[in-house]
């Protein structure tokens, strides 16, 4: 493992909010968004990538400290906010890397404005409604029915880091705080748009990677088909015996899918 | 005092041990529905009620619930017409709509008119956020839940006593066009009353409108600390709060005999009863508890609401493969329900044997409405009625007399809220703590 990347957090204003940036690596920009369960920390798989981009990592509002913010309301109003704080800060044209949720999110933005993004990369995305399977109902169980239908492979090293062990009273009160706002605005219907499909086939030629473990149980591969109909460009990789958390699962895999496709 | 009566109408012929395995009687498969037996059920029920208006009682009692044998009020409005046309006398106390489920606050506006039209005024109308289950069953986004309760109402009283029509442009709810020709038979609108267990935001709001709040079944300690949380906010609303502020029910089953009362008694514990309402994961969905009451949660692993706690909340998902021990469980529910019958939360027995705990209970909590929650389980007709026509001839005489004897009024004899303090006079006693009894632990 490379030596760990010294991180920083900014807060920037967008608008009347406060949006707590994590920040790490040198080199060009690269956006992350990261999923419904919130920032998990900084990761080996931030730590590779940060040797050759400057990983920007927004927390979602009403995630960690960043305060929630009561008119976004849908995936597309949290896809125009984030859009508003990369347009502002002179972070468009970045590549991006959006996990569940947070592909959804940058789903929507590429649908609105594809020149946001040089390349996209969407893991385990959400957002789109399966052509086959159901996005697994995660709010309908209970946080550690939740985490665990997350990870297929619960020997990865990062697993433990991140989920492992008793759940603290913060930790606890962090996801319940993450499934709310999730709830509230991807309830209905279920962390999918409907109107997203007939506009991603206008995002032209933007280079879109999908990225999914083979025993994803969030995200069915009926989300990736989707992903596949709707968006011009795309290439697929299915990463085996991964679950929805590919980065920590089988991090060799995940970094050369990336690696290739950013590098490329 | 008002006395009421109150059935959460059960489906009575589920097998005991397909709720015990399903550990909750939410998502119960509905291939355990018979027509014919819903049909016997629902005109059952409504018979029953038109019975205990014969009897004497002053009100009958309706709630609603979905996907749930444990109440087949799925749609209450229904129920409460039909009541509002069978019946003469009783008030139609409904606790309650759960507004953000249902979420079509000028459609309520307009049945619930229309009901107290027919009953020539008799309808008392109670809203509920609804169960966290019932989030699930209507798709109704938990997270708004509190809000679309607070717009819901206030716009149904916006429906009721603003003349039409006027457009609405809410949060949650939009409307071009609000003019209902079915208004409501009391002016300016029916009287209100708001049940809970005891979440201290529904208490506070209830105060600031001076609705009667009704605890359902809440233990005596804590419902009188949240009676005070009530006073405590009715005088900053400048008025002192009383008995006709507060209700009270409580699950009865009366029989001739103690040890009748008791057998069929465990009704209440069917399946598990009421703790098994609904698995953790649907009695409270991400986003329907305040903020303030997760921090609560995650501070108290081992407290419980609902019956969920943290810890519950921690659980991975049910093995439905597991093996069951079905007697096992039904002897631990039987230990639990001998239990609450010692902390007053539940009342078995004959007549003889309740007055005086219903006496204790008025003594320290004087609410001025008192219900009598119906047997559950699979009790038949003719013991259900057997309840009720003791508690008529019996009990009600009984405590109506104590209730009169220590000044117990209803809402319906003094007007929530009219009593009014004057600036910065400390309010008056409104529980009296001294006559709580010993609780087990």
């Amino acid at each position: 493992m490379a030596v760990t990347v010294a991180t920083r957090e900014d807060v920037i204003q967008v608008g009347e909010v406060p949006v707590t940036v994590v920040r790490g690596g040198e080199g060009p920009p690269l956006v992350v968004f990261h999923d419904e369960l919130g920032y998990p920390g900084w990761m080996t798989w931030n730590n590779e990538l940060a040797s050759r981009y400057e990983l920007i990592i927004p927390q979602q509002p009403a995630y960690g400290k960043t305060p929630k913010v009561d008119w976004i309301r849908s995936y597309r109003d949290l896809g125009g906010f984030y859009a508003r704080l990369m347009r502002e800060q002179g972070w468009a044209g970045a590549p991006v890397i959006g996990f569940s949720a947070g592909a959804f999110a940058a789903a929507e933005i590429a649908a609105g404005c594809p020149s946001m993004f040089s390349k996209m990369v969407l893991v385990g995305p959400l957002g789109l409604r399966p052509t086959e399977g159901e996005i697994f109902d995660f709010l309908a169980v209970t946080i550690r029915t939740h985490v665990a239908a997350t990870v297929s492979n619960v020997e990865a090293p990062e697993y433990g880091q991140m989920y492992g062990g008793e759940m603290t009273p913060i930790q606890f009160e962090l996801f319940e705080d993450a499934r709310a706002e999730t709830a509230r605005i991807g309830w209905e219907p279920f962390m999918f748009n409907d109107s997203l499909p007939h506009l991603l086939g206008g995002v032209g030629d933007l280079p879109t990677l999908l990225v999914r473990g083979s025993d994803d149980l969030i995200a069915p591969q009926g989300c990736i088909t989707a992903y596949e109909a709707a968006v011009p460009n795309t290439t697929s990789v299915s990463i085996a015996g991964a679950g929805h958390r590919p980065e920590i699962e089988d991090l060799a895999a995940f970094l050369s899918a990336v690696n290739a496709f950013l590098g490329a | 005092m008002h006395v009421a009566y109150f059935t959460e109408r059960p489906y009575r012929w589920v097998p005991e041990d397909v709720v015990i395995r399903n550990k909750a009687f939410f998502a119960v498969p509905n291939t355990y529905f018979d027509h014919v037996r819903g049909a016997d059920d629902y005109n059952y029920y409504l018979d029953e009620y038109v019975y205990a208006e014969e009897l004497g009682f002053d009100g009958v009692a309706l709630n609603e619930h979905h996907g749930n044998p444990f109440c087949m009020g799925n749609v209450m409005n229904v129920e409460a017409s039909i009541l509002a046309r069978i019946t003469n006398r009783v008030k139609i106390i409904l606790i309650g709509n759960p507004l953000p489920v249902i979420k079509h606050p000028l459609r309520m506006a307009e049945e619930l008119a229309t009901i107290d039209l027919i009953s020539r005024g008799r309808l008392v109308t109670g809203w509920v956020r609804g169960a966290g289950s019932e989030q699930f069953f209507n798709n109704a986004n938990p997270a708004y839940n509190r809000e679309m309760f607070e717009e819901a109402h206030d716009f149904i009283i916006q429906a009721w006593t603003r003349p039409g029509p006027w457009r609405y442009e809410g949060k949650h709810f939009h409307y071009r066009h609000v003019n209902p020709w079915a208004l409501p038979y009391q002016k300016p609108h029916p009287p209100m009353i708001i049940p809970g267990v005891l979440s201290p935001e529904t208490v506070k709001w209830s105060a600031e409108h001076s609705y009667p709040y009704i605890g359902l079944g809440t233990s005596l300690g804590p419902t009188a600390d949240l009676w005070d949380y009530y006073a405590d906010t009715a005088a900053e609303m400048g008025y002192q709060a009383g008995p006709e502020n507060f209700g009270y029910l409580i699950p009865t089953f009366v029989a001739d005999t103690d040890e009748k009362a008791q057998e069929l008694g465990k009704g209440f514990i069917y399946g598990g009863g009421q703790t098994v309402f609904s698995a953790p994961q649907y009695t409270l969905p991400p986003g329907y508890n305040s903020k303030d009451a997760i921090r609560r949660l995650s501070k108290q692993p081992g407290g419980s609401w609902l019956g969920v706690n943290r810890n519950k909340l921690m659980q991975a998902a049910i093995d439905d493969d597991a093996p069951i021990d079905y007697e096992q469980i039904r002897a631990r529910a039987e230990g639990q329900l001998r239990k609450s019958q010692r902390n007053y939360l539940t009342l078995l027995g004959s007549p003889d044997t309740i007055i005086d705990k219903v006496k204790t209970m008025l003594t320290v909590l004087r609410p001025g409405t008192f219900v009598f929650f119906g047997p559950q389980g699979p009790v038949p007709n003719e013991d259900r009625l057997r309840n009720l026509e003791l508690l008529a001839k019996y009990v009600m005489p009984e405590i109506k007399a104590y209730a009169e004897e220590i000044g117990l009024r209803s809402p319906f004899e003094t007007p929530p809220g009219d009593l009014k303090l004057r600036t910065g006079e400390a309010r008056g006693a409104v529980v009296d703590r001294s006559a709580v009894p010993t609780m087990e632990g």
